[in-house]
């Protein structure tokens, strides 16, 4: 059975990175639905949010090709954890004068912003779950998209601890440490999802 | 060549400021390289203008660089610890290293790859020679790295041999820009072991799952080992043999775990697989208990995947790397470890026993199912030349199989008495891998015998290597089985692809005599049994390298094999 699996990636922050990973997993033939990658609060590590499509021992035989990478520091499938996962979108609206309104209406339910005002349309910036973001936009549809950018998704697993913190390195013991504390859960976040 | 930007750079001690070129062959030298195969150009003249100042590294000139690049897979495969290296310049003298870091790469063997790159300033220009070695490379190496400062040059070979030579090893190549090669800055070698947090070392053997195996041990009533390259790697030979004997375990192997136990031993069974021995097929698809040690279980040793030990109730996989786990076949318990460490800590925890029932089929099967060929037609078969090589082997002498019949004829009729060494490129079965890797092992075991077995199709398409090889006197003695035709292909087109020959005739292979004369190889050739051994005596007699042709039968075929699409217990025989 084949689902979205998402996964956690911390790299070192070195040239090339995004290369091996993009390239390890087009060679074993799985299929990326996102991935986005950007520097984490370590600047020697970046994190890689990569929402991956294939079944359960795919899922498995990916992530472990991923750790053999060199630069690959820990990996973390986090598909089905109590984790915020969000995307961006950009998105530009056809809204003229008189739909307007209906159209602000709707971007304040699902909490986005106009970010740019023009005769005729509207930038608008929105971020939540890959669903949330896929709603938005059947809901903007009839009124006419110009332009759409959409981020992948980024994540984290929701608790007051780290998922996977580095540790001091030492011969002979895991490079990772997982937090013991299971992920606490707060209100998931439903905003906008009608 | 202007050398004045490197004259200026001369000062030695005492603040040791030496060339990128210096620094990165006195780095070799801390990590024991002795032997480098390699190819100058514009890219990598810097190193071959300090090369001779360092006489403890012997350098080959090889005349290809992918006989570079299998020469030093061969020097590591031969020689347990050590690091195969080969340079190479930038652009078309990287990229003729493909095939052979492919090669090191899909069966596991550490090598070092040093390629000349454009100078840091050109890179991304398209400059004369330049080409994108990383981006090419990536998908066949362990791991690479683009240099890019002077300072990172010793710190990144120091790295570069602890990737390629920590866990499962694999080849590892360094891209070195020639603005860097001649740069000056201070040489300090770094002292402190490698520490990489996203390289850990393979873990210990879970004492928990080793528990549970040597109890599977116990209650099993038809186990089988299969043993792979990792065994070999992790020198398990020794620890392998006490673990079957103490519990009387039959052992089978791959192609390329060929070696790994004595063939002689009552409890071996042969080779497993798509040619492998009918009685080993047989024994793996009545085990319940099969116990995979250091190998990959790929294709060619399950054949058609649900055909592959149907009976098994409990499987068992050993290997260092966890992403072998479960790849192919998905095993019950598994141990990811080092093969030696597993299995010398399993060992104690095992109980002797003797499944009587079992041995007694295995040997009936044994019998029914020999590895054998017949000879209908008088003419030499290659078989038959086997068979006098391996009797004047010793046990001992290193042999390397080519690709294609000749490979699985030499791997079946290895028989030592003891674990030995046959290489061979049996992860990508690299035509022409065989001949300049024989180079390799027979620089890495000079006082050893070193056979190399190939088809006419395979040598020629190394067959340069002769000059390297006459040149600094490379004692290896090499046989070609020369069938007029790319056998393995024509046997493939006359079972299994409706009986057309297409592109297969090689009767236009040149005299290999005159082949070798030319080059100032010795050279011989027979199609008559008789002569066969006496050749033999007299090539192990010369003192060099020699190369002897057998005219074989050309309609020869391996026996056994699966049928293509079809399962383990489909095997045709030889009749
Ligand atoms: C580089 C390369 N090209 C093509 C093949 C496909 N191939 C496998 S076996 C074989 C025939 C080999 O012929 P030869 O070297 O004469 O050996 P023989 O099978 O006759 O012993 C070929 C073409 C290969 N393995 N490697």
């Amino acid at each position: 059975m084949s689902q979205t699996r998402l996964l956690s990636v911390l790299v070192e922050n070195k040239p090339g990175v995004l290369h091996r990973v993009a390239s390890m997993i087009r060679r074993r033939g799985f299929n990326i639905d996102s991935l986005s990658v950007g520097p984490t609060e370590d600047d020697s590590v970046s994190r890689m949010t990569i929402a991956v499509h294939v079944g359960k021992q795919q899922a498995e035989q990916a992530t472990k090709q991923l750790s053999k990478l060199v630069d690959v520091i820990t990996i973390d499938d986090i598909t089905g954890l109590r984790n915020v996962a969000h995307e961006l979108l950009l998105i530009r609206i056809h809204a003229p004068a008189g739909q307007r309104r209906e159209i602000l209406d709707l971007i304040a339910i699902f909490r986005g912003r106009v970010v740019d005002v023009a005769p005729n349309t509207l930038i608008v910036e929105v971020t939540g779950s890959t669903e949330k973001i896929d709603n938005f936009i059947e809901l903007v549809h009839p009124y006419g998209i110009k332009e759409a950018a959409r981020s992948g998704a980024v994540a984290l697993v929701r608790g007051d601890e780290a998922r996977i913190r580095l540790v001091d390195f030492e011969i002979g013991t895991d490079v990772t440490e997982r937090s013991a504390a299971p992920a606490q859960g707060e209100a998931a976040d439903t905003t906008g999802t009608v | 060549m202007a050398a004045t930007a490197a004259r200026t750079d001369q000062t030695p001690e005492p603040a040791r400021r030496l060339t990128g070129a210096q620094i990165a062959l006195e780095s070799l030298i801390r990590e024991g390289t002795e032997t480098i195969f390699g190819y100058p150009g514009g890219a990598n003249l810097w190193l071959y203008r300090y090369l001779p100042e360092y006489p403890q590294l012997r350098h080959i000139l090889v005349r290809h660089e992918q006989g570079g690049a299998h020469a030093a897979d061969g020097f590591a495969r031969s020689k347990r610890g050590s690091v195969g290296v080969v340079f190479a310049t930038s652009g078309p003298g990287a990229l003729n290293l493909v095939t052979g870091l492919a090669t090191a790469y899909l069966d596991s063997v550490p090598v070092i790859a040093i390629t000349g790159q454009v100078a840091t300033t050109a890179i991304g220009t398209d400059s004369f020679q330049e080409s994108d070695v990383i981006g090419s490379t990536m998908s066949v190496v362990k791991h690479s790295y683009l240099i890019t400062r002077a300072e990172d040059i010793a710190p990144t070979i120091k790295e570069a041999f602890h990737v390629a030579r920590t866990g499962r090893p694999g080849p590892v190549l360094i891209d070195f820009p020639k603005d860097l090669q001649a740069a000056v800055t201070e040489f300090n070698y770094p002292e402190e072991p490698i520490r990489l947090r996203s390289f850990p070392p393979p873990p210990r053997p879970d004492a928990a799952r080793l528990r549970r195996i040597a109890q599977l041990i116990r209650e099993a009533k038809r186990p089988v080992i299969l043993a792979g390259r990792g065994v070999i790697i992790s020198g398990a030979e020794e620890t392998l043999l006490e673990l079957s004997h103490k519990a009387n375990i039959p052992v089978g192997w791959t192609l390329l775990g060929t070696g790994a136990y004595p063939v002689t031993d009552p409890l071996a069974l042969q080779m497993v697989g798509f040619m492998g021995a009918g009685y080993t097929n047989k024994a793996v698809c009545d085990a319940d208990v099969l116990i995979m040690i250091g190998m990959r279980c790929d294709d060619r040793v399950t054949t058609k995947l649900d055909s592959f030990a149907p009976r098994v109730e409990h499987l068992i996989h050993i290997d260092i790397d966890p992403a072998e786990i479960g790849k192919n076949v998905v095993p019950h318990v598994s141990v990811v470890a080092d093969a030696d460490t597993a299995l010398r800590e399993l060992i104690p925890m095992v109980e002797p026993k003797r499944e009587h029932e079992w041995l007694t089929q295995i040997d009936q099967w044994r019998e029914e199912h020999p590895v054998r060929f017949l000879n209908h037609n008088g003419l030499l078969q290659p078989q038959e030349v086997l068979e006098e090589m391996y009797s004047r082997s010793q046990d001992e002498a290193i042999v390397l199989a080519d690709v294609g019949q000749n490979q699985i004829w030499a791997a079946l009729w290895f028989r030592y008495s003891r674990p030995g060494l046959f290489l061979n490129s049996g992860g990508t079965g690299t035509m022409g891998y065989a001949f300049p890797a024989s180079m390799g092992a027979k620089m890495a075991n000079p006082d050893k015998t070193v056979f190399c077995v190939t088809g006419e199709g395979g040598f020629v398409m190394n067959m340069q290597e002769m000059a390297t090889m006459v040149e600094n006197n490379i004692a290896v003695k090499v046989l070609v089985l020369n069938n007029r035709s790319l056998g393995m292909v024509r046997q493939f087109q006359d079972d299994f692809y409706e009986g057309v020959r297409s592109a297969v005739d090689l009767s236009f292979t040149p005299d290999l005599v005159k082949l070798g004369d030319a080059f100032g190889m010795k050279a011989m050739t027979t199609d008559k049994l008789e002569e066969v051994g006496p050749m033999l005596d007299a090539a192990l007699a010369h003192d060099g390298p020699v190369l002897m042709n057998f005219d074989i039968d050309p309609l020869a075929n391996v026996y056994p094999i699966v049928p293509l699409g079809k399962g383990m217990l489909d095997f045709v025989e030889a009749e």
